[in-house]
Parts: C-alpha cells; structure tokens; sequence
C-alpha cells in the first residue's frame, strides 16, 4: 500500500491553519467586507456543489438512492432541524431505494 | 461558589450537546473508514486522515482524488479551499471565546467542524473552557473511532448498507444546508446558482481533477455575493 503520509501532514497543515489563525489574530482587526461575505458564501456554496456532485457522479444504480436520500435528509432537517434524525432518515430512505431495486 | 459542582454542571451540559455530534459522526466516520480501506489505503493513513486532518468533507475528497490520480498539490488546494469555511467560523468564535484564556486556543481552534461551530454559536451562554473541550473531545473521539471501526469491521455490513451509509455524508450535507434557507430564501438561490455552475464545469469536462470543484466553489461564491446583496434586508446573514 503506498503512503501518503507527506500529503496527509499538508492536509493537516492547510486545515488546521484557517482554523487557528483567525482566533489568535482576529481580535479588534477590521475584514474587507466583500472578502467577509465571500468567505462567508463558500460553506453554502460548497456545500451546494458537494451535495450536485455527489448526485452527479454517483453509480448509475445508486443514482436514485442518493437522491431520494439527500431529499429525505434535506426535508426533515429543514422541518425538525435535528442533525442526527436527518442523517439516519437520509440513510434510510437510500437503504430501502437500494433493497428495492435490488 | 462551589467550583466542583460548576464543573461537574458544564461537563453534564456538554455531554448532552455532544450526543447528537457523536451519533452523527459514527455512521459518516464507519462510513470514511471503509472507503479507505476499499480505496486501498492503509489503516495507518486513514487513521491519521481522521486524527490530524478531522474534517469528513475534505477527507471523503481526498480519497476520491487520491482514487482519481489527481496530483498531491491538487488535493491540498482543494482541501484548503474547502475547509477554508472554518475560517469564519473560528473569526466568529474569537469573539465567543474571549474569556478563554490564549494557551488553550490552539486547541480548542483544532476541534472546529461545522457541527461544533453550530453547537458552541447556538449555545453561547453555555461556553466556557470545559464546555468547549468536552464537546471538542467527545466530536473527535467519536470521528476517530467511528474511522476504526468502519475499517476494521465495517464489511461485515451487508453491501447495500454500506452503500446508504455512504450517502449519509450527503445527508449531512443537505442537513447542514437546507435549513438556512429559513433564514435566508437567498440560501436557496445559491444552491441553484452553484449546482447549474458546478453542473456547467462538470459536463464541459475543461476543469477536472478537483479543480472543478474549487473553480466552482468561487464563481457560485461571486455569483452568491450579488444574490446576498439583493436578499439582504437590513439584518445580517
């Protein structure tokens, strides 16, 4: 098995960095405020993408499932606003799709 | 003041805000464990992939490119530009964590997910250093040991299971995102305006090989930033 040790430690790197510099420096300093709302778009944007590409580049046999799941989810998250129960239901719902078309 | 008791309050308190987390994080991390394993990655890197990188998105990504062949400079861009979000989640929180004294920053910055974030912003007037690490602990425990688990045994799953459980990263996803559309009604005109964008660059096949992903990431942002300015009323957000 090859190692991907190095790029782990970068992984770690790029992540841990947004992570920890804005508590220890961003205390009184003043953000441009359209480079803030930028920043502030990229979860809802990258979410978004993650979410159409997952969709998209899903098995052709697991096409439905995924779909019918992030629905699921995306609609009892959005009445209960539980986290967890939109998980499960989410992977419910693309269990019994796979169990059925099986 | 009794102190002990006040700790012992924070550390019931933080129990009860974790729970969810740690529920959640099980079947997505069990779910990340075996896909490396069946991506041919060693338990060792996945272990550390949970352990010093902990962020499932990113994670899941990486193993996709890596699986895609796409160059290590590549993985790392994408990476950063999609954990670049806690960026203002921990510029958000250095207002909340004020209190918290410097030394244990470096710390607590490490456990920020999205699910943390959303736990510590929501519930402002329970945080105190305790609260923070308990909950911080409990997500990362919970991700590490869930990527174990998945990699040792996950395949005793039957397959169709370990196929919806994959979709639960997802799921997680779509939870995170719908319910700001409540919010904001813009929230859902990003999320059209960035999956035509990312279905634009996806089908054009120009950009691949994660690029198309972090290309996508900032056009949709751009785009957002017009959609926000005219959904904004007065408040913000």
């Amino acid at each position: 098995m090859k190692s991907y040790l190095f790029l782990i430690i970068g992984m770690a790197i790029v992540t841990y960095i947004p992570r920890l510099l804005p508590l220890l420096a961003l205390k009184d300093r003043k953000i441009n405020k359209n480079l803030e709302d930028f920043l502030g778009l990229i979860p809802y944007t990258s979410l978004s993408i993650l979410i159409v590409r997952g969709i998209m580049t899903a098995d052709s046999q697991m096409k439905v499932a995924t779909l019918v799941g992030i629905a699921a989810a995306a609609l009892v998250s959005y009445i209960k606003g539980n986290l967890v129960l939109s998980v499960l239901t989410g992977i419910l719902f693309s269990f019994i799709i796979i169990n059925m078309s099986v | 003041m009794d102190r002990t008791r006040d700790i012992k309050k924070e550390i019931k308190a933080s129990i009860n805000y974790a729970l969810p987390i740690v529920v959640g994080y099980l079947p997505i991390a069990l779910a990340f464990g075996l896909l490396s394993k069946n991506s041919s990655i060693s338990i060792r890197d996945t272990s550390l992939l949970s352990f010093l990188v902990y962020a499932g998105a990113s994670q899941f990504m990486a193993i996709d490119l890596i699986g895609a062949g796409v160059a290590s400079s590549s993985i790392l861009l994408a990476t950063f530009l999609l954990n670049l979000r806690h960026m203002m989640m921990s510029a958000s929180l250095a207002v909340e964590l004020k209190d918290i004294p410097k030394k244990y920053i470096p710390l607590v910055a490490f456990g920020i997910t999205d699910e943390t974030f959303s736990v510590i912003s929501f519930n402002k007037e329970q945080i105190s250093l305790w609260f923070v690490l308990i909950l911080n602990s409990l997500a990362f425990a919970s991700w590490n040991i869930g990527t174990i688990i998945g990699y040792g045994v996950g395949e005793i799953l039957p397959a169709t299971l370990q196929s919806s459980l994959n979709v639960g990263l997802y799921a997680m996803f779509a939870s995170l995102l719908f319910p700001e559309v409540k919010k904001s009604i813009g929230i859902l005109f990003i999320f059209i305006v960035s999956a035509l964008v990312y279905g634009l660059l996806y089908y054009s096949k120009i950009f691949t090989g994660g690029w198309d992903i972090i290309l996508g990431v900032i056009i949709s942002s751009i785009f957002g930033l017009f959609i926000l300015k005219k959904s904004r009323g007065g408040s913000e957000n």
